[in-house]
């Protein structure tokens, strides 16, 4: 195996995943090798069930119990992550490494205030005082676009609309500036005009930061407009990666095929209706 | 607003009455709880003795406002210890699974194989009769009970995405446990501790009653009871009178529980 090169920020080799079953082992992600270059914004698409959540989550080291990582490597900043022990892995967790779900306000505690959700990062790993990481958060509401972020630090989750709720997400996961941020269909569950918001404050991100994204979707309409490379899963494997141009342009594997001709029906219905209703 | 919460408000009265015996004993009992005077034993209420005096004289009404501070006390330590003691177990068993919770749980569910009273007898005999060791063999009573209910609604609280979100900030495991599962579980235990209270209280007068909890001539409503009972002919309010006090304050602190679990229960609410 080749070791990962300096501008790399992540990089998995060879992971397999399986999950134990009646007939014995079952594989849900098999031979999965996938990297992420510095500032780079990359997509991993596929059905549900085909392995990207579950590729992210081992990145995380936030498997199900259940699940046995059989196979691979996995290196952030050429950090073989694998071989860290437990207590040197949860370090790296919200610090070089963060994670944005995909339900906001299932992933914020209802019990806390906002404030101090997003500043527990500096509490974790910095041994901030809390009022110290209470301002510091305050600070990142306000970068993260919230109106009038003082005020609404002192508010609870439910009392945030989605979009706000997903900001707040995103103002933690970035709270001590990680390399990567895994973003797992964070805008599934946001309105359109929200979406598109989520989006440039994470395009922002980047281009502030240099912060590399893995951003898990099913919208290929997102991905073609925000991703650069994209590696499309099925049934646990990379069926096909490349750049988000090639690989729309000229799709080589028959899933992936499948995939765009499906999103492209749409649009061609659409089309057509309006067609229909001007006439 | 108090329409349909009569249960609540009564309960929240002889509560209150009780916690005020108990709270102000020194100055409501009109005699000292341990003062003899045996020119005066067994007599009838009267102008002097609201309630009578028992077979050394001591008069009952100062008697039975003291046993109100001893219950009070040891429910108050036991209900804790076992609140306290249950949900940290609970929680972690539910929290790391596999073994752990095995281990832990089987253990609860032996404790809970033994029937209340029997389980306090054992434990009393082991570690000796005294009111602080009759308030620590109630708590380990209450412990599975508190332990099940806090494993139950931690299970739930782990499903939501708001724990994982907290382990992919690198929080740690104590940490998660207290900061972000605890405040979420808390209120459900919190309404079975007003339950627990009447339980505990009914609990250390069965003690005292067998001679294992408070010992004479510290007042208790259960050795007052078993006092009264020798003397049920000739005074009976020996006995009547303790056992009202007792039926008093577990009627009040049942209807108070069950009160508070409809009020805070909205689906309970809606039916009301």
């Amino acid at each position: 195996m080749t070791a990962p090169s300096q501008s790399q920020t992540l990089a998995i080799e060879n992971l397999c995943i399986e999950f134990p079953g009646r007939g014995g082992p079952r594989r849900v992600v098999d031979q999965v090798s996938l990297t992420i270059r510095r500032g780079e914004i990359v997509a991993v698409i596929g059905e549900s069930g085909s392995g990207k959540t579950l590729t992210a989550l081992a990145v995380l080291g936030l498997l199900p119990r259940t699940a046995k990582l059989t196979n691979g490597r996995i290196h952030l900043d050429g950090c073989p992550l694998l071989d860290l022990r437990r207590d040197d892995r949860r370090r790296l967790l919200g610090n070089r490494l963060a994670y944005i779900p995909q339900d906001a306000l299932r992933a914020l505690n209802p019990t806390m205030l906002i404030a101090d959700q997003v500043g527990e990062p500096y509490v974790v790993h910095r041994q901030t005082s809390w009022g110290k990481a209470r301002q510091l958060a305050v600070d990142l509401l306000g970068a993260v676009h919230l109106k009038e972020p003082e005020r609404r630090g002192s508010e609870y989750p439910h009392q945030f609309s989605g979009g706000m709720q997903q900001r707040a997400m995103i103002a933690m996961g970035l709270a001590l500036e990680p390399s990567l941020l895994i973003a797992d269909e964070p805008t599934t569950a946001l309105d359109v005009t929200v979406q598109a918001q989520v989006i440039d404050l994470l395009r922002e991100i980047r281009e502030e930061h240099g912060t590399s994204i893995m951003f898990i979707t099913h919208d290929l309409g997102l991905v073609a407009d925000f991703c650069d490379r994209v590696y499309v899963m099925y049934a646990g494997r990379v069926v096909e990666e490349g750049h988000v141009e090639d690989v729309f342009d000229q799709p080589r594997h028959p899933y992936t095929r499948t995939l765009l001709s499906a999103s492209l029906s749409v649009t061609a219905a659409r089309e057509e209706r309006w067609a229909g209703e001007t006439r | 607003m108090w329409r349909g919460h009569g249960g609540l408000l009564l309960g929240a009265m002889l509560v209150t009455i009780v916690i005020a015996a108990a709270v102000g004993a020194p100055w409501l009992a009109p005699y000292s709880p341990y003062e003899l005077d045996v020119t005066v034993m067994l007599q009838t209420p009267s102008w002097q003795h609201w309630l009578g005096t028992d077979e050394v004289g001591r008069d009952v009404l100062s008697r039975v406002i003291y046993a109100a501070q001893i219950s009070v006390q040891v429910a108050l330590v036991a209900v804790s210890v076992g609140l306290i003691g249950g949900t940290l177990i609970g929680i972690v068993a539910a929290y790391f699974g596999g073994m752990v919770d095995l281990v832990l749980m089987r253990l609860m569910e032996l404790l809970f194989s033994f029937p209340a009273i029997l389980l306090a007898i054992i434990l009393m005999a082991s570690l000796g009769t005294s009111i602080l060791n009759a308030m620590i063999a109630i708590g380990i009573i209450f412990i599975p009970g508190f332990a099940r209910l806090a494993r139950a609604t931690t299970m739930d609280v782990l499903r939501q995405q708001f724990v994982e979100a907290a382990r992919a900030i690198g929080m740690s495991d104590s940490r998660i446990l207290f900061r972000e599962i605890l405040p979420n579980i808390i209120a459900p235990s919190l309404v079975e501790a007003a339950a627990a209270f009447a339980y505990a209280i009914l609990l250390e007068s069965a003690l005292s009653f067998l001679g294992l909890g408070a010992q004479p001539p510290e007042p208790s409503w259960g050795n007052m009871i078993n006092t009264g009972r020798g003397f049920m002919a000739q005074a009976p309010w020996l006995g009547i009178v303790p056992g009202a006090a007792l039926f008093m304050c577990v009627l009040g602190f049942n209807l108070l529980g069950d009160g508070l679990r409809d009020l805070l229960d909205p689906h309970l609410r809606e039916d009301t």
